[in-house]
Formats: structure tokens, sequence, C-alpha cells
């Protein structure tokens, strides 16, 4: 985007802020696009085609696929929500439109997120006072949505030392509150 | 004052000496002692005042079933009532005071209830007091109130955090005895994931308390090994300071950790208890038994305990509760504390066993076919009297007194599902029945099995049990030797001896005397028993009394014990704090801010900003000089509807709708027509509820031919997403829409005024003159190249657009606009002039939008389609919600100007009575109106369309206000909205 246009992220900063908290760290991240994509009734061939052509994936039910440019995970029935580089792919609903075009009905969700990346050691026990989540026997690649101090978010374990949440963004404070007051419970 | 009652032995650590404080005293006690303990040793007995006849008590157990030693820990703000002293870990510095006693625990003045005790039997207050009525509630209530009771709330906030957690097992081990122990072992070496959760500080049940040999070591030391064991599985969770407290749907179990009990202080950052969901396949109760007293008379002093409390204090703590003890039993366990206390070099006066035959203790005064038929002592126990065997009363000096009427399984979490025990007479108690939770099993005590090989024996098999349904294997392995004797019980329940009162239910001061009482005002129904005597309420919901209670009842209505029944037992198992409930989800951390895009900007110019469900937004933005908030607002009005004015909107509820059905799906939600909505146009829309009153309104815009944009009120966002979801999934599954919110993903901005256009024009990319972009459009556009949208829409009244771009570009977005709007001496309004905006164009909002109000009743009733199908249409037709007197929406203005209108006053007719029957209607919304020059309201009139032009009153009752008004238009401002479409 033009230079005119200063972001701002999720937590109020112009640049993306990193906690750190004994062996836990917590990093906003900032530069990941998003956007829905549901597909539109009776077009399931066509969309598949499509997503197959654009290098999306289309992980079943509370699974998380990393591609080379796209990646996604479920969230409902026919639903998924898809991650690309902010930097490549600010503009995301473009870029996915004219491949599927009326086979799917794309959303941007970029800014509708915060997303903070939990890494370090001991995250089940972090995560077992966040969320009914049993991140404990979660496979690596599990995506779920699930409450979090009243939040509704998007969870996925990408392996055992690294979690990714996407709350809500005007609840960016908060949600980040709520992981650094349950952080120092653990430690 | 020493630990005068210090012997040795015990699992206390002698190396490091405590100091602390009860009544103001200080004692001494080592780490591993309970307040309870720590007193015993120092020689006090008296730990507080009963509840009602404010006889002195001492504690009669030495666990968390204990009705009497209750007392205040800590204080200010950290003092708990209430809290056991059996259980209390003992920290240095601890401070605890007596509760219900006054001026002191050792001078009660309200000890005079126990020389009224006559007064005071059971439902005496349903019988006494009763005239005059009026006098219950202002007078005796509150007298009763403050004569008995418990301990007293500090009334401070409490300085604590509570935390929450959910935890996941195939098998949940409650208890960690011998039997607990043994079902972790087998079912952790089987590689299952096991939670094994205690509520003492200390693993291993009776077994530390017991002098008992498991495996060929001492009980205690074979539990360490195992917990020693335990500890180094990873699939094995161990959890000491915790209580099982309810047993909930599909193998969910709550669970209290008490983190930070044992501190004085919590450590920075830990919360002091945790309220953990436990998760499990299966559950074992291992949950042990708890002793049940004899009743005699005055069988309530300090020093008269249960004969395994008086042996665990001896074995665990190292105390001897007196110098001189005798023991009352009916079984062959009470026996063994007689044997302990003497092998210890406690001097024992006698066994006073009230069986008859058997094997005589050696070396000890073992007294068969003996009953203790009363006491003496003022503070604390002197002596006992003694029925023989041969008819004659013996007087035994002693300090203190054990206690054995035999063991009752701790069925309780069985029952939580309303499971009624079952009753089992060769151990004379209750024991888990049938239908209790699912994948719940008891081992050990509580399930019956009284002995350590029992106990061991059980819990081994109820694991294996517990893993092969599971589908997992696990293993018997050769079983510790342990006793096995039986209990060897000849029930007494109580002494039939004496005219005294014989205590039940310590904590409750209930007696053999009530609970005759009861049975002969025909309250016999245990659940009547229960109400009538108070019998099992309270912290300690009866778990020492209970049993005996029903045995009473049932000898009285000559039932047997089993069909007399139980009352049903509900979670929590022991006193929860609130605040452990509550957890995190107080002040701020239950409702943390939602902050808008343009926060960080209005906080720099000093906003006021008002909460909005969980949302900050600006209220107004008060300027240098300006002293009242009526200034400010007057301003943002005048400013916006002379010049141009933004305000942030990003609040209100945004959804994307698209799909083939899309049209077709607004249809049916909206009680208007969306389906011929031209592309780039926007329309208001009415939503209404099944019962046809309305739901939510806002705007629509169609972005493509199957992509729609709907707008909610900020209040309703959730719920209309909710809504569209339901009716989406459910209602018509087959249709072609998908939905997704996307309120937090743009910043949107009204720029309303009659320079909105101009200042928008300055910085939007493509031509939005009016006839390129006319009033009611919408589409995509771009912002100095930034993608956005823009909506012609208006909810001021004037010419206005709201303007969205990404949510990260919010702040970038205010700043370009009060840049660009410099030269139109651009403002930024707040919520309040927003407000008063709208009720100057006679826009409905929440006031008006109360839930129980028809469009008809908001004068929108045209909207209601007819030619279509949609929700609520029908019911909206009801005659009664059509009647040409029903409420109309109306505008209001006092008759002088200068007059104020009370918000929420009522209309009446001039000269009608003020009274319920007058009432015409009333005021929904109110503000002053700066561009009229005095106050304007909306409100509900009936027949109001009907009484435009006419004089009325706006009468409040709450403020005492009685106000002329005028009924006028609800469009006050450009009721032909040319400026809008200017």
């Amino acid at each position: 985007m033009d230079k005119a246009w200063k972001a701002l992220t999720g937590l109020g900063h112009e640049t993306a802020e990193t906690v750190e908290i004994g062996p836990y760290r917590i990093v906003e991240r900032f530069d990941v696009a998003l956007a829905s994509l549901a597909v539109r009734r009776g077009q399931d061939k066509g969309f598949q085609a499509a997503a197959k052509k654009l290098g999306v994936p289309l992980p079943g039910a509370a699974r998380h696929e990393a591609g080379k440019v796209f990646s996604a995970f479920w969230t409902t029935p026919e639903m998924w929500l898809v991650e690309a580089d902010f930097a490549t792919h600010e503009d995301i609903v473009s870029a996915l439109k004219p491949g599927f075009a009326e086979t799917a009905s794309i959303t941007e969700q970029t800014d509708a997120w915060v997303r903070f990346d939990v890494s370090g050691a001991g995250l089940v026990a972090l995560f077992e006072r966040l969320t009914n989540l049993d991140l404990a026997t979660l496979p690596d690649g599990f995506a779920s949505r699930t409450v979090i101090e009243h939040l509704g978010v998007y969870l996925i374990r990408h392996s055992a030392t690294l979690v990714t949440l996407y709350g809500p963004r005007s609840s960016a404070q908060g949600l980040l509150h709520a992981l650094e007051v349950t952080v120092k419970s653990v430690l | 004052m020493s630990q005068s009652n210090r012997i040795s032995g015990g699992q206390i650590d002698r190396s490091k000496t405590f100091r602390f404080t009860f009544d103001g005293h200080t004692y001494t006690g080592h780490p591993g002692d309970t307040l309870a303990s720590a007193l015993l040793a120092n020689g006090v007995r008296l730990m507080g005042r009963s509840f009602k006849y404010h006889r002195p008590r001492g504690p009669i157990s030495a666990g968390s079933e204990e009705p009497n030693a209750l007392v205040h820990l800590r204080s200010g703000a950290r003092q708990e009532p209430n809290t056991r002293a059996t259980v209390a870990e003992l920290f240095d510095g601890l401070e605890a005071t007596s509760q219900n006693a006054w001026p002191s625990l050792k001078l009660d003045a309200m000890a005079i209830n126990d020389r009224l005790n006559s007064f005071f039997t059971a439902g005496f207050y349903y019988k006494t007091f009763m005239w005059p009525a009026a006098f219950w509630e202002k007078v005796y209530e509150p007298i009763i109130r403050r004569a008995a009771g418990l301990g007293a709330l500090s009334k401070e906030e409490d300085p604590d955090e509570y935390d929450k957690g959910f935890l996941h097992c195939d098998l949940l081990v409650i208890g960690a005895g011998p039997a607990g122990l043994m079902a972790a072992l087998t079912a952790g070496r089987a590689g299952a994931r096991v939670v094994l959760a205690d509520e003492d500080f200390r693993m291993g049940g009776r077994l530390n308390a017991e002098t008992h040999e498991v495996g060929g070591q001492a009980g205690a030391d074979w539990a360490a090994g195992v917990v020693a064991e335990l500890a180094a599985m990873s699939n094995v969770r161990l959890m000491t300071r915790t209580t099982i407290v309810g047993a909930f749907d599909h193998g969910i179990y709550s669970a209290v950790e008490r983190v930070s009990d044992h501190l004085a202080v919590p450590m920075a950052g830990k919360p002091r208890q945790t309220l953990w969901r436990i998760y499990s396949k299966r559950a074992i109760l291992a949950g042990g038994a708890t002793e049940r007293p004899i009743a005699f008379e005055n069988n309530d002093r300090p020093g008269i305990m249960l004969a395994g409390a008086l042996r665990a204090y001896a074995n665990r703590w190292g105390v001897a509760a007196g110098d001189r003890v005798a023991v009352f039993t009916n079984n062959d366990d009470g026996l063994r504390t007689a044997k302990d206390l003497q092998a210890k070099g406690v001097d024992v006066a006698a066994v006073i066993d009230s069986r008859e035959g058997g094997d005589l203790l050696p070396g000890i005064r073992h007294l068969q076919g003996t009953q203790v038929i009363d006491s003496s002592g003022g503070l604390g126990l002197k002596s006992v009297t003694v029925r023989l065997a041969n008819g004659k009363t013996e007087t035994i000096s002693c300090t203190a007194l054990g206690v054995s009427g035999g063991w009752n399984p701790n069925v309780n979490i069985t029952s939580h599902h309303r499971s009624r025990p079952e009753w089992r007479e060769d151990i004379a108690a209750f024991v888990p029945g049938t239908g209790g939770p699912a994948g719940l099993t008891a081992a050990g005590a509580a399930n019956g099995a009284l002995s350590t090989h029992g106990a061991l024996l059980t819990g081994q098999a109820q694991a294996i049990a517990a893993l092969t349904d599971l589908g997992l294997t696990a293993k018997a392995a050769n079983l510790p030797k342990a006793e096995d004797a039986p209990i060897a019980i000849s029930p007494l329940w109580y002494v039939h001896e004496g005219k005294g009162r014989a205590w039940i239910d310590q904590q409750n001061d209930v007696t053999v005397k009530d609970v005759k009482l009861a049975h002969k005002e025909n309250f016999t129904s245990v659940e009547h028993l229960k109400r009538y005597t108070t019998l099992g309420m309270a912290t300690d919901q009866g778990k020492t009394g209970n049993v005996l209670g029903i045995a009473v009842m049932a000898e009285l209505t000559g039932q047997s014990i089993p069909a007399t029944g139980t009352t049903i037992y509900r979670p929590p198992y022991t006193p929860v704090a609130m605040g452990t409930l509550a957890g995190r989800s107080r002040g701020k951390e239950f409702k943390p801010f939602r902050l808008t895009p343009s926060h960080k900007w209005a906080a720099e110019q000093g906003a006021i900003f008002v909460e909005v469900g969980n949302w900050l937004r600006t209220q107004w933005v008060p300027k240098p000089g300006e002293t009242t908030w009526r200034e400010s607002v007057d301003r943002e009005v005048l400013a916006t509807r002379r010049l141009v004015g933004i305000c942030d909107v990003t609040t209100l509820g945004k959804i994307d709708i698209q799909g083939t059905d899309a049209g077709a799906f607004l249809d049916k939600v909206y009680a208007n027509t969306f389906s011929t909505l031209a592309v780039g146009k926007c329309r208001y829309g009415l939503m209404l509820r099944e019962d046809g009153m309305v739901f939510d309104d806002g705007t629509t815009a169609r972005m493509g031919e199957h992509e729609f944009v709907m707008t909610t009120t900020t209040a309703n966002a959730v719920t209309v997403f909710r809504h569209l979801e339901y009716c989406r999934q459910c209602l018509w599954p087959d249709m072609d829409v998908q939905i997704i919110s996307t309120t937090e993903a743009w910043a949107q901005f009204s720029v309303a005024g009659p320079n909105a256009r101009k200042l928008l024009q300055k910085i939007v990319d493509q031509d939005i003159s009016d006839a390129a972009f006319p009033y009611m459009g919408a589409g995509n556009i771009t912002v100095q190249g930034l993608r956005g949208r823009l909506f012609r829409i208006s909810f001021s009244g004037e010419l206005a657009y709201e303007i969205a771009v990404p949510t990260r570009y919010g702040d970038a977005m205010i700043r370009k606009l009060m840049e660009a709007g410099a030269e139109f001496d651009a403002i930024v309004y707040g919520t309040e002039a927003l407000g008063v905006m709208r009720i100057e164009k006679g826009h409905v909002a929440g006031g008006e939008l109360n839930g129980q109000s028809t469009a008809l009743n908001m004068g929108l009733g045209k909207m209601v389609s007819k030619k279509k199908d949609s929700i609520g249409m029908v019911l909206s037709q009801r005659e009664g919600m059509n009647q040409p007197d029903g409420y109309r929406l109306v505008g209001v203005k006092p008759v002088d100007p200068k007059a104020t209108i009370s918000a929420g006053s009522h209309f009446m007719e001039i000269g009608a009575p003020v009274e319920l029957a007058s009432d015409g209607g009333w005021l929904t919304s109110k503000v002053y109106s700066p561009h009229l020059g005095s106050d304007i309201a909306l409100g509900y009139l009936k027949a109001g369309d009907q009484k435009i032009g006419r004089r009325m009153r706006a009468v409040n009752f709450l403020t005492k206000t009685d106000t002329e008004v005028e009924i006028v238009s609800p469009h006050f401002f450009d009721p032909e909205g040319e400026r809008l479409r200017g």
C-alpha cells in the first residue's frame, strides 16, 4: 500500500508487538492476509478445480494446511479461512476471486482478526487454562474455533511448541491480557 | 504457650517452626500441621461457638467433614469466614480468629441461648415471631440472623486472582488413599492418562493417619513410594490440595485446586485457587469414608471427637488431643485408637465399648457392654459418665474422648445425578447405589471396602475394569500385604439414657430431641426432617450427622434405615468460594473493552468515551473552554448541520451476505423487499421477530448481483448474525447463501453535513457527485489508492456518507478526514450528538427498538410487505397489534421551550388524574435540540398519529415532574428530506 496509508496493528501500534515471559513468546502477526472462502451451492466441482489451480489447500474438518502461496484452515462445513502473505496479497479477495469466479463466496477478513503466535515449551500448561481443547492430544495441523475468556477465537496447533490464535481485532488488548495473566499464572 | 500436647512421631517437619495467632494469641506449629493440629498441640481445644446455642466447640474431626472448628482465616480483605481449621494448612504468620462469639470465645454473651434452649427447638421460627406479621422482615429476622450464624464477610474487595482450567484424562481418580493410589498406579502403569486428585496436601489418605503396614512397610511410606512412582509417569497428573466438588454430565467433574491457600499471600501472578473442569472418560471415586459419632448427652464438648480423628492427630501430627483419653466405640475400628494412643505413651483411661463379648484389649481398661451417658466440662471435656454393664455408673476423668459409631462411605459424588445410595447391613452404612454418573465407579472405603486390603483390591479392580471399558489393557499387579480386619460393628446410633440434649448435627445444633420433635409433629420424611430441623445443612452438609439423624428417625417410625432413605447430595462436595466460581470473570476482565479504529486518535483529542456494550465509543470531544458536556454536544450538532461532522460508526454490525439466493434470503429475513434492489444501491431494512415485533433495523447495500452488505445496530450485531445463521442453516438449508461477519474488518466513518461531499471528494478517487453517486448509492471505491467502500446513507438527516477502509488504516483514515476537512472546519462528533441528530430526524434506535414494538408502532407499518413471506409478517397482522388506538411514534416538545422534559415520562391528558388509568404512553428518547432550542423527545402514544398538534402532559413519577407538551411529528428536522438528498 501507498506509504500515505500508515497501518496500525490490532494492539494499536505501528509495528507488531512481541511479548516474552519466561519460556513463552507471544508474537503479534501483522503480515498475514485473510479471506473467507465458501463453496456456492452446487458448484463443488468448479470450486475444487479452482482451488487446485490456485494452490489453495482445502483441509478437512478441524484442520489447517499450509501451501506455497496460500494456506487455509477449515472453519465450518464448506467454508475456510485462507491465509497469504500480506505484503504480496494485501487485496487477497482480488487474488482469489478471478480464479473461483461464481463458484465461491469470498470475503476479506484480514483486519477482522488479530493474530498471535504463541510459542514455547509447555504450551499445554498454558492452554489448559485458556481453552477446553485438549492441546496435548491434538495433532499438528489441528484448527478449531474455541473460546478464550469469552472471546471467540480460532486456534491452530502447528506443533507442540507453536500455536496460532486468531481473535477479534477490537479485543486485541483483552486477548493479549488474557494470555499474559495466564502465562504468569503458569510460571 | 508451648506445644504441650505435642508427642513423638508424625509427618511434620520439626526442624522448622511457624508462628501463628488465634484470637490474638501467638502459638507455634510446624510445616505439615493444620491449624487444628497446631492448636491442639498447644493445648487449645476451644475453637468455636455453635450456630444456635453458642455452645463451646472444638474440632471433632481431622478432615473436610468438620462441623465445629470454623474460623476466620487471615484478616482484612483476605479474611475468609467458615474456614475449617482441620484442613487449613499452617503457614508462618497465619492469622485466625474465632467467629460467632462476643465479646470473646471463652466468654460469649450469646451463650444465654443455651440456657434458653427450650425456646429454640426445631422449627421454633416457624412457630414464634408470627405476630405481628409485619415484624418478621424488619425486626425478628435481623435479630435472629445476628444471634445465630457462622462467619462474617470482610466486605472488602477480594484482592486475589482466581483461575480456571480444563483437563482431559482417560481416568480420573478421586482421592489418593490406598484405593485411589492403587487405581492410579494400575492405570498409570497401563499407559492411561490419569488425573489423581486429593483434597489433602499430602497424598495417602488414611494411610498417613494409621499405623498399618502395607507391603511390609509403614502405610505412609508405601503411599509416598507410590506417589513417587506416579510422579515419574508423564501420563499421570497428581493434584494435591484439589477437591473434586461436583459430577456433571458426560464425565465432566469440577475440581477446586487450592493453589496458594497454604501461603500467607499468593505469589505474584499466581491465583489463589483454580477451578478445573475435568473431562474424563472414566472416573473412580476413592474418596474414603467419614466416621460418625454416637449421640449421647452433652456429646459436643471440646475434647470429644471422632476416634479416627483422635488417632490421626496422634499418628500424623504427633498431637495428643488430651493428656488422658478415653474411647467410646461400637466397632473394632474404635479400638485402634486406644491401641495407637497407648503405644504413643498417652494415658488411655478406658475404652467404653457398647458391644458385649469378644476379646478384651490387652493392657487397656476395656469396658464391654457399656455406654457413655453424659460428660462434664465447661469449655472443655473433664470427664465422662459411663453406664457400666452392671447397671452402675462411673465417672471417668479424661480430657479427650474418641467416639466411633462406624464409618460412612463418602458416597456424595455418586449421588450428584440423583442416584440414591444403598444400605449395607454388615457395615451399617450406605454405599453407592446404581444409576450414578455414567462412567463413575467407586472403590475402597467409598464403596464400603473398609479394610486396607479391601481398598487396594477394589482400587486395582476398578481401574482394570475402567481401562478395559476403554479398550486399554491393564495388568493386575501383586497386591502388597495389608490388614483386612472386619469392622465388626454393632450399630448404636444414640444413647437412650438421659433427658438432656444429645447432638446429632453439631454444625446446626440439631439434637436427638429435635428429631423426636420433628417425628412428633409428623415431619418424618427425610426431606421434611432436613428442612424442619436444618439437619445436614450449612458448610459441612451433614457429613457427620446425616446418617445419624436418619437412623434416629427410622427408629422412631419403626421403619428400616434404607426405607427411611436419604436426602440428595448435590455439588459442591465441600464449600467453594464465590471468587473461585467467578475465576477471572470479574470487572474489566469479564468485559474487556473493544476499541474502535479511531480510538487512538480520539484519545489524543481528549475524547470522552462511553461504554456501548464492550465497545468504547467517543461520546463527545470537548474543546478548550467548554465546561459542560452540553456545550460540546451542542457545538458538535450545530457544526455538523452547518458544516461537516465525522463519526466513527465501525461498531455497527456488518455482515457480508453472498450467494445466488442472497436476495431471496434477504426478502425472507427482512420485512421489506431486497431482491429488487439494484446493484450499487442500498436500502433501509426492517427485521422482525417471528412474533411480529421489530427485531432490528439497518441499511443493506447490494455490492454485486450476488453480494450484499448488511448493517445492523451496534447492540444487535451478534444476535442478528446468529439469527441469520439460524435461518440459513435450519430454516432454509437449501438456499445458496453464505454469510460472514465483517464488523471488525472495516473501519467505517460517517461523514455528514453540507460539506460532506466536498470533503470526501478530496480523498475519494472516483466521482461522487450527486449524479454519479446519488442518495442511497453504494459501491466499492478507492481512497487515495486504498480499497474502500462508500455508502450514501444518512442517520443525521444531513447530506451524508459512510466510508469504509480496512481496519488497520482506520487511524490513518480519521487523520486524513480531519486533514481534508480542515478547510471546512470539520469536527468529530460522538454518540451524544449522534443521538441528538437522529431524534431531530425521527429515526428509531434503542429506546424505540425495545423488543415490544411493532413496525406499525414505529410508523413504519407500510414497510412490512404483504407481497412476500418474511419472518414475522404473518404474526404482525394480529388484530390486537393493529388497532387504530395502538401506540404510535410521535414527536414531543414542551409548550414552553425553556421547560425540560423528563426522559421516561408518561403521557397524560391535561386535567386527567395522575394515575395508571390515565397513562397514554411514554417517552422513549429525549434530548436537547440546539437546532430547535428546546428539549425534544420521541415517544409511543396511544393513537398518537391522530393526536398531532394536541397538548398533553409528560408526567414522571420518579423525577416528580409534570410538563405541558405538544404532540408533533417525529420528524423535527427537514421532514421532506431535502438536505440528505442534496
